[in-house]
This record gives structure tokens, C-alpha cells and sequence, in this order.
């Protein structure tokens, strides 16, 4: 029962949904609902990449310690969103602080559970990399264009 | 055609290098034009610089120009105090259609494109055809969002008002990342819905694209087109993109025919 309610939000989420039913079935299982107070960290730099996110509400801030600056946040996520990608490559570890901006609720998905799953049967791999691959395009992308400092240029640049 | 000496009223400084000038005609008041327009603005003994106008279109007794202190027209208006003459030419080019506007629009604007959209989210919000407005904000870094009070109004009027910047540190509680971001999660019709998008080429051609892939229609996209202007009045040539004379075909023009391509060709 609990386990076809995480089906269903998986389904729902953005980043699976459409999948084969077979397959969301497959993903849930390594799949529980999470809810995070505001202030809360949702992944540590420098800790194992044990988990990543599906954000249901609220927002998380991406962000990186500096001694001198304090934290700096690089993006916020919302709704819709995935938290986490150092899951996927080893050495498994995070890069960067996910911090709740206020109160999130989330799909964990265990990743050491995912990768199993993946390695057992690679067509539930492929269909997972390319989603997570057309998400990691888009803000790659998006990344690249705030590099390019476009409002620091005069009009038409 | 001349300029005509308009006094500074008022000066207030949106940012560090942004100031909107509230500027008063001498002995008269200020003539109509549409939300998208421009005016050239002349400090004189340096020389003149085309201004969108950034005051919604009404009877206000000042017209508004908000200024980024980029080159020495632009520095000399920034730092003109209360009481400084200075003339004004205009107004030129096209505007955003707001009469035409109807259903969703949604207003995406990138650092000082802003300026020329604050007269039309004004006349968006008061007309009856308009059904939602979304307006998305998209700025370097906190202290560079121009407009706060505004964009407190637009909200309280209905405005569904998200703003987001390139770098942060904890203290903004809002975005941060790429203006096109805010466009993914917002509930808008793409079948009826315009879109009015300002800010660098570049955003504004991702911005486009991502209204574009929901299914927005390129005609109902409108951006604004900024090449250096020197007539304003279409004779001498200065403002020319493709087969269009930006002070006369533009500033505003829509996302279709020949116009995206023209802003690859230009940035190759
Ligand atoms: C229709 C229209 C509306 C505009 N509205 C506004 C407005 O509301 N507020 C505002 O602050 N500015 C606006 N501008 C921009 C403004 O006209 C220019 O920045 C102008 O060149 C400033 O003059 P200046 O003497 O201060 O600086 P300049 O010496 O002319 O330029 C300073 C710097 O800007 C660069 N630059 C100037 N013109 C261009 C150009 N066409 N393309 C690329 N780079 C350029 C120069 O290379 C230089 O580095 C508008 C321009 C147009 C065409
Ligand atoms: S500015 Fe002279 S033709 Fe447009």
C-alpha cells in the first residue's frame, strides 16, 4: 500500500513520469516520501551520495561554503526539481551543500538501491540516464549562459 | 526634429549604476506615447542616447526614464541633480500592443530591460481583456533588482511576480538561476497567452525558445530589438538589422519571419 502511494508520486514527478508502469514499479522501490523542515540540510558536501531528491513543494537552495563569504547559494530548485546528481558517478560523493528553504517535501530515492537496480537490468539504467541526462543538459545549459554575465553587457549583447 | 528642454524633477537610484529620471516638459506637459516606446534624451555639451520610457503611459504631469550608466550620455543623465536641463526627442518606434492584449501574457525581462516593460505590466494589470500576468524577473545579483516597490504593487494588483538573480549569497530568500527557469513551473495557456520579453539578445532568444517549446505562437511573442540610433526618424541608416530600421520597424518586434534569425546572424 505505502509502497503503490510512492509509486504514484514517482509517477507524477516530472522526472519519471511517463515511464513504463513496470518500471516506475521497479524505481519505487527504492523510493520513500521525506518531508524537511526549513533550515534543513537535504545533502552535505563531501558526504556520501547516498540519496538524491524528487522535490514535491518547497524550495532548496544549492549552495557552497566560503571562509570568506559564507554560504553562497549557486541555485535554488522548487517543485518539480531534482536534488543530487553525484549519485550517479563515483566516487559517490556530494559536491555541494542542499539546503531547505522552507518546508520541502520529497521522494528520496536510495541510490546505492537504484544503481543495483540499474546494473541488474540496464534497459531500467538507460531509461533512468536519459532522464536524468535531458535535466542535467537543461541546467548545464542554464549554467553556461549565467557564465556569460549577460546583464553586466551593454544592450545587445 | 529638435529637442525640447525637459527639466529633471526628480532623480532616484534603482541601483548601484541605475537611476530613473522623472523628467518635466518646460512650460507644458508631456505629450502621449505607448508603453515601448523611446526617446532620444540629449544632455547636452555631450550628446544624445535613446531612452525607453519607463513611466506607463497616462497623464502624469513628468515622463520617466530609467538610465544604466554605461558610456558618457548615459553617465551624464545619471548624475544630472534636480533642476538639470535636458532635451528630449520623440517619441520613436513601436510599442508592445498592450490595446491588443488579451488572456495570458507573460512579461520576461533580463537586468534593464525591465525599464521599457514598467509602463506596460502597469496598463497589463488595469486592462479588463487580461485575464493573468506573470511577470519574471531575471537580474545579476540582488542589489541590482530595479523596480522593489513595483514589483511589491504588481503582485498585490495579481501579478504573479517571481524574481530570480545570477549570484547570491544566504541573506536572498528568493531564485537563484536562469530567468528562463521561472518559465517552466508557471501555469499559463500557452494557446492563449503573449508574451512581452526585454533584456540582453541572448536571454531574450532562450526566453523565446522556452515560450516557444509550450506552444506559445512566434507572433504572440514580442521582443525588443536595442542597435545604436542616431535620427530616430528612419533616414540616416545607423539602426539597421536586416531589412529593418530598428527607430522605425522596431524597438519592439515580434518572434517571427525573418527575426530570429537575424539576432544568430548578428552574433555569429
Ligand atoms: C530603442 C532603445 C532603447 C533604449 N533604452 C534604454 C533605457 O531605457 N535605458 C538605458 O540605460 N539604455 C537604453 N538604451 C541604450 C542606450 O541608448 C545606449 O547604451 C547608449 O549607447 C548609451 O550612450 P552613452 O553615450 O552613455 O554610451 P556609449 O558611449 O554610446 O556606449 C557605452 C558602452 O556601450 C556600448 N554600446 C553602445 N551602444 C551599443 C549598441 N548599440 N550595442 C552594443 N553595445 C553598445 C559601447 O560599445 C560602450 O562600451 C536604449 C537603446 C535603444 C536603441
Ligand atoms: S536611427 Fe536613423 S534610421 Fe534609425
Amino acid at each position: 500500500m505505502i509502497r503503490r502511494d510512492v509509486a504514484e508520486v514517482v509517477t507524477a514527478h516530472p522526472l519519471l513520469s511517463g515511464l513504463p508502469a513496470p518500471i516506475i514499479e521497479e524505481l519505487a522501490g527504492c523510493a520513500r516520501n521525506v518531508a524537511f523542515e526549513a533550515g534543513a540540510l537535504l545533502l552535505v558536501e563531501g558526504s556520501p551520495a547516498d540519496t538524491f531528491y524528487l522535490l514535491r513543494r518547497g524550495r532548496v537552495a544549492i549552495e557552497v561554503r566560503s571562509p570568506v563569504r559564507g554560504p553562497l547559494v549557486i541555485e535554488t530548485t522548487g517543485p518539480g526539481d531534482v536534488v543530487g546528481w553525484s549519485w550517479m558517478v563515483p566516487p559517490y560523493r556530494s559536491q555541494f551543500d542542499a539546503r531547505a528553504l522552507e518546508p520541502v517535501g520529497a521522494v528520496a530515492l536510495d541510490a546505492v538501491c537504484l544503481r543495483t537496480k540499474a546494473a541488474a537490468d540496464p534497459s531500467v539504467g538507460y531509461l533512468l540516464l536519459q532522464r536524468v541526462s535531458a535535466v542535467l543538459i537543461d541546467r548545464l545549459q542554464a549554467t553556461r549562459l549565467r557564465l556569460l554575465d549577460l546583464y553586466e553587457a551593454p544592450l545587445a549583447r | 526634429m529638435r529637442p525640447v528642454l525637459h527639466r529633471v524633477v526628480d532623480r532616484r537610484r534603482e541601483s548601484d549604476d541605475v537611476v530613473t529620471l522623472a523628467l518635466e516638459p518646460q512650460g507644458g506637459r508631456p505629450w502621449p506615447f505607448r508603453a515601448g516606446q523611446f526617446h532620444m534624451l540629449s544632455a547636452f555639451g555631450v550628446g544624445e542616447a535613446a531612452i525607453s520610457v519607463s513611466s506607463p503611459p497616462g497623464d502624469a504631469p513628468v515622463v520617466e526614464h530609467t538610465v544604466r550608466d554605461v558610456g558618457p550620455v548615459t553617465h551624464a543623465m545619471c548624475t544630472a541633480p534636480p533642476g538639470t536641463l535636458v532635451g528630449v526627442r520623440g517619441p520613436f518606434g513601436t510599442d508592445w500592443g498592450i490595446e491588443g492584449a488579451a488572456g495570458d501574457v507573460v512579461v520576461a525581462a533580463g537586468g534593464i530591460g525591465l525599464a521599457p516593460l514598467r509602463g506596460a505590466i502597469h496598463q497589463l494589470l488595469a486592462s479588463p481583456r487580461v485575464e493573468r500576468v506573470f511577470v519574471v524577473v531575471g537580474a545579476r545579483s540582488p542589489a541590482q533588482v530595479m523596480f522593489g516597490e513595483d514589483l511589491e504593487v504588481w503582485a498585490t494588483r495579481g501579478a504573479r511576480v517571481a524574481v530570480t538573480v545570477d549570484v547570491a549569497d544566504r541573506g536572498w530568500r528568493g531564485h537563484v538561476g536562469l530567468v528562463t527557469s521561472l518559465l517552466g513551473p508557471l501555469e499559463y495557456d500557452p494557446a492563449r497567452t503573449s508574451a512581452l520579453v526585454c533584456g540582453p539578445e541572448i536571454m531574450m532568444r532562450f526566453t523565446a525558445r522556452a515560450l516557444l517549446d509550450r506552444g506559445v505562437e512566434p507572433s504572440r511573442i514580442r521582443i525588443s530589438l536595442e542597435r545604436n540610433m542616431q535620427c530616430g526618424l528612419g533616414w540616416c541608416g545607423h539602426c539597421q538589422l536586416g531589412p529593418l530600421l530598428l527607430c522605425r520597424d522596431g524597438p519592439v518586434v515580434t518572434y517571427d519571419g525573418a527575426v530570429p534569425g537575424l539576432l544568430l546572424e548578428r552574433e555569429r
